[in-house]
């Protein structure tokens, strides 16, 4: 027995395939991880990668901008707005959102813009993580 | 002169045949993006059918249900202004694509009046934004650039300004209007209650069998709050794919008829200007005629028949000669 695993964009089906385990992050901190088996299961995804682990072959790491996730029946089906695969990434743009990202750290004024700010490092940290692997 | 009006036939025929050309390749150029739109038609599905899914199972959960929920599902008590989003498109040449959805939400929106409410106009499309301007309506606000092609970005963009308008209190019941893509054949225009949404799509789920028990991580109202407006954007962005759709399959069947009319004409005007050309020709070979004739008799000089042939001496030898005869007799008689 193996899971089903679908990452949906709202323009597509970004990936689909069989796994034996999926680690995700959900918002209330802390990761999580499903085997077959695991009970019905629905959570809102923090800004971070899922790691899907097929049967053979090594992990494909997904970078996930938030999201949700449920689980039903072995089927894992991840929805995000925003989902990147690892080989999707373009490892220099991301460098350069992140470096954007932190001059507009220093220059922030208010509480808002530096939230802002922090929240694009976030995105473009996860990126360059999920890229290198 | 007819030579003129075959002139004016032939340019005539040369104008439309240009412009069949274009229509021609108008209807081709549709019927390809028919295609790829109603592909990503398909694309978006899951993500609308998943994201359903999971808001069922929340509600199943009792999300939703608690005095003061998520406004988004609430309805108000009292309606005073209604919010239309009317979705066209940005290019006409479609046939009556974007007057048929423009008139069926003008008919609402009068509805609502006539019912004492205001309303608050969010367009997207140049061709709504034209027309209603001209109309002298208040508009709120308006999208265009991507009626042909939308990305979701854009229908995040639209969402976050109806759903602000609609959490500050600016409107308190958004409609859609837009059309609705059933077939290559089939587009139906849809006036729909957009915000808050239906409850139907939460509560009759109840019944929908296999009810698990699912766990929630954060909690289920929680989770909730977070995902309805993700919703609220894929049902947005669902319409705007669905009107893509639409707007390509208007576009390739008014240009098909077009392109026909075109065929029509060249048809009718090579038919006249062969005919003018005819009568020309007719008319030339009637003055070439008889003016060789004319010519060829001037050329043999005096042209009198009767002058020309009987002279008076041939018209009276016999006579004079029987006159002679009879002169000679006399003289022998004497």
């Amino acid at each position: 027995m193996t899971l089903q695993v679908e990452v949906v964009s709202p323009e597509r089906v970004l990936y689909s395939g069989e796994a034996d385990m999926v680690i995700a992050r959900t918002v209330s901190g802390g990761e999580i991880a499903f085997l077959t088996g695991h009970a019905p299961f629905v959570g809102a995804l923090a800004v971070g990668k899922v790691r899907v682990r097929p049967s053979g072959g090594s992990d494909e790491l997904i970078a996930v901008h938030g999201g949700f996730v449920e689980v039903k029946d072995d089927q894992v089906s991840i929805l995000s707005d925003v989902a990147e695969l690892a080989d999707q990434i373009d490892v220099n743009r991301a460098r350069e959102a992140r470096q954007r990202a932190e001059e507009q750290l220093r220059a922030a004024g208010d509480d808002e813009a530096r939230e802002e700010a922090e929240a694009a490092r976030r995105r473009a940290d996860l990126r360059l993580e999920v890229a290198s692997g | 002169m007819a030579g003129g009006q075959e002139r004016v036939l032939r340019r005539r025929i040369k104008s439309v045949q240009s412009t069949k050309k274009i229509t021609k390749a108008m209807e081709l150029i549709a019927a390809s993006k028919i295609v790829k739109a109603q592909a990503r038609v398909e694309a978006a599905r899951p993500y609308s059918e998943q994201i359903t899914e999971v808001i069922r199972n929340l509600a199943a959960a009792g999300a939703g249900e608690a005095e003061g929920g998520s406004p988004l599902l609430t309805p108000r008590e009292e309606i005073k202004t209604v919010g239309f989003v009317i979705v066209t498109a940005d290019r006409g040449l479609a046939g009556g694509y974007n007057s048929n959805v423009i008139r069926a939400a003008e008919r609402s929106l009068q509805a609502e009046q006539d019912k004492g409410r205001a309303y608050s106009l969010i367009l997207v499309g140049k061709k709504a934004a034209n027309y209603f301007r001209f109309q002298g309506y208040d508009i709120d606000a308006a999208f265009d650039g991507f009626s042909a092609e939308p990305s979701y970005e854009d229908a995040r963009e639209v969402a976050g300004e109806v759903v602000r308008r609609y959490q500050e209190g600016e409107v308190d019941q958004v409609e859609l209007a837009y059309t609705q893509f059933l077939s290559v054949a089939t587009q139906k225009v849809q006036v729909k209650r957009f915000l808050p949404l239906e409850a139907e799509a939460i509560t009759d789920t109840r019944d929908s069998g296999t009810e698990a028990e699912y766990e929630f991580e954060p909690a289920p109202e929680a989770i909730l709050d977070a995902i309805l407006p993700r919703y609220v954007e894929s049902r947005l962005f669902a319409a705007f794919l669905d009107a893509a759709a639409s707007e390509h399959a208007a576009r390739q069947r008014a240009m098909k008829a077009a392109t026909d009319n075109a065929d029509e004409l060249i048809k009718v005007l090579s038919r006249s200007m062969n005919r003018a050309r005819q009568d020309s020709i007719t008319t030339e070979i009637i003055e070439i005629a008889s003016g060789a004739e004319a010519l060829a008799a001037a050329a043999s000089g005096e042209s009198d028949y009767l002058q020309d042939r009987i002279e008076d001496p041939d018209l009276f030898r016999n006579w004079k000669r029987k006159l002679d005869r009879r002169t000679h007799t006399d003289e022998e008689r004497r």
